[in-house]
């Protein structure tokens, strides 16, 4: 009986011939990603027991983004303490203001992330980077401190579940809708404790962007990880990082699936998930009602990436967003700021009447940059419409991808963006 | 222990603690603030010792660990529920802190029954009619995790025993 990647992963870090799901192991881990919220409660945890090391500085990424810049000053004193704490244990990969970013987009971004690959990041979006064929998983803070201690952790070797993905997205319709059908489909723990794997032509059809927006939606489905195998996209994506060598790892022809999901693209529409549940999943065609917005939210880890921009700005060039609704436009990354700058989005965005913002999670956890009220709505290109989630808990999040986001704005009412895409062509 | 029951499934961990609370870590600065956007009278209810109950999936959502340390800062001692989502499971055992998967559980005990737990046995207990609901015994591995308290004092031995702190 053969095993599935992320099996396959997890024996080669766990010094295991074979490893078989429900196994209970300790893995070797390669990449330990932190940010803000999460570990400043890992270093305290580390003080307390006299833990004065990490086991590798080299290994350990830290970026700050959550509350970046500074929301107030608890939020400025715990980054502070982890600049520091970074410092005093020879942390070199500290991304600071300027060359910030969102950690799941800055992450893969700046070359970290490679097939083959443990990682572990106390953020439960972790498992975006199972686009590039690692196993990537998030955990909390006492995780964290132990993984920082000891450069690894115990898991229980997941179940997989495959989801075979056919045919070409049709027009209008995004990375973002399909993860939103799949979650539609198998509800938010339909995945849960399982890795998601994700293959077919429409999966190989997609550049690594999306694939990450597929992946990071996982979680919202309650599994452990996703992951696509690496191919020819793969690789381009790291060569022009720089990187060539990287261990090849593929599911072997007969591994074993708890349950294999056949999904063809072909009769996808654009979606949306209603408030409050990113399960509660509906088609935009179908609203027949004029659903007021008062806040179009364009960025975060799932749909923030230099690709969405660009949809958004096709939907929103020469056009005004409606009286009456705010535009949001956050990219996700400093160095997604600044390509967006050079291809004049940001002018385009402007121009409509939306506010562009430096790269933070902010507003997207409800934390900062773009709080709703209480009976606020916002339609949102996240990936959480939980109550409260984005501010008052008696606001609503409606999910949907960056053209139905843009089009939403431009109508101040939830709309279909193919009514948008039409126009243009 | 008095059971406070929020029979719902999905309780994610923003509804547990609010984000707007993630500029501190502090289990007493959390505490205040437990399950606020659920149930705003929750952490006036709660006495030292009781415990929650839930519906499927709890727990679900950010990673944040706040969400333990609140709970259990606002005197909660364990949580039973039908189940867990992944993060906040594995957040529960690395503190020590009792997640107890006992599926059906939430719509089997009325809020303010006074509960007790066996361990050995692994069951429930309703006082009042003195009904027992078996749970999954907990593998050996986290019963040892609880045991010694939690994963970093785990951690911190076994660096020890290599001679590394
Ligand atoms: S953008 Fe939102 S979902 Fe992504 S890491 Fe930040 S807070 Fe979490």
């Amino acid at each position: 009986m053969g095993m599935t990647i992320t099996e396959k992963i997890l024996a080669r870090h766990s010094a295991h011939e074979k490893v078989s799901p429900g196994m209970l192991i300790n893995a070797g881990l390669d990449l330990i990603m932190c940010h803000d919220v999460t570990t400043t409660p890992a270093i305290d945890m580390l003080k307390k027991q006299g833990i004065q090391k990490v086991f590798d500085p080299r290994k350990i990424v830290i970026m700050p983004d959550h509350f970046v810049p500074n929301k107030d000053i608890k939020s400025a004193e715990m980054i502070r303490k982890i600049r520091l704490w970074a410092r005093e244990n020879g942390i070199d990969a500290f991304y600071e203001l300027g060359r910030h970013g969102v950690c799941h987009a800055l992450l893969p971004e700046q070359g970290y992330v490679l097939p083959g690959m443990t990682i572990v990041g106390a953020d439960s979006h972790t498992c975006t980077h199972g686009a590039f064929a690692a196993f990537s998983t998030g955990i909390g803070s006492t995780d964290l401190a132990a993984a920082l201690a000891t450069g690894e952790l115990w898991f229980k070797v997941p179940s997989s579940l495959l989801f075979r993905i056919r045919g070409k997205l049709p027009k209008g319709v995004y990375a973002k809708d399909l993860i939103l059908e799949i979650i539609r489909r198998i509800g938010v723990d339909g995945a849960l404790y399982r890795a998601m794997e994700f293959r077919g032509d429409t999966v190989e059809n997609m550049g690594m962007e999306e694939r990450m927006t597929l992946c990071n939606m996982a979680i919202e489905a309650g599994a452990k990880s996703g992951i696509i195998a690496a191919d020819q996209v793969t690789a381009k994506y790291l060569q022009e990082r720089g990187i060539e060598n990287y261990s090849q790892v593929e599911s072997d022809p007969d591994a074993v699936y708890e349950k294999t999901y056949e999904i063809d693209t072909g009769s996808l529409e654009p979606l949306l998930a209603f408030p409050h549940l990113p399960s509660n999943v509906r088609p935009v065609s179908e609203i027949k009602e004029k659903i007021p917005v008062d806040q179009a939210y364009i960025g975060s880890c799932t749909n923030g990436h230099i690709s969405d921009l660009r949809i958004a700005a096709q939907i929103l060039k020469g056009k005004k967003v409606a009286s009456g609704t705010r535009c949001i436009v956050v990219p996700a990354s400093t160095e997604i700021w600044k390509q967006a700058n050079r291809e004049g989005l940001l002018d385009i965005f402007t121009e409509a009447g939306a506010a562009v913002s430096t790269p933070t999670c902010g507003a997207c956890l409800g934390g900062h940059m773009g709080i709703l009220a209480a009976g606020e709505r916002c339609v949102s290109t996240t990936n959480r419409n939980f109550v409260g989630r984005m501010g008052s808990p008696d606001s609503e999040v409606y999910l949907a991808s960056p053209a139905t986001a843009a089009a939403s704005a431009i109508c101040g009412y939830i709309c279909d963006p193919r009514t948008c895409l039409e126009e243009k062509s | 222990m008095k059971a406070h029951v929020y029979p719902r499934n999905d309780i994610n961990t923003d509804e547990i603690i609010p984000a707007r609370y993630l500029n501190m870590d502090r289990e007493e600065d959390l505490a205040a603030h437990a399950m606020e956007d659920i149930d705003p009278k929750f952490v006036k209810k709660v006495s030292e010792g009781d415990l929650i109950i839930a519906g499927e999936n709890f727990g679900c959502g950010s990673s944040r660990e706040h969400a333990v340390w609140a709970l259990r800062g606002a005197g909660i001692r364990a949580v039973v529920a039908d189940s867990f989502a992944r993060i906040f499971y594995r957040n529960c055992i690395n503190n020590g802190f009792l997640a107890i998967e006992c599926p059906g559980i939430s719509e089997m005990i009325d809020d303010s029954s006074e509960i007790e737990i066996d361990l050995k046995s692994a069951e429930i207990i309703e006082l009042r009619s003195g009904k027992r609901y078996p749970f999954k015994p907990f593998p050996e591995f986290v019963k040892a995790m609880i045991s010694a308290g939690g994963l970093m004092k785990k951690v911190r031995q076994q660096l020890a025993e290599k001679g590394l702190a």
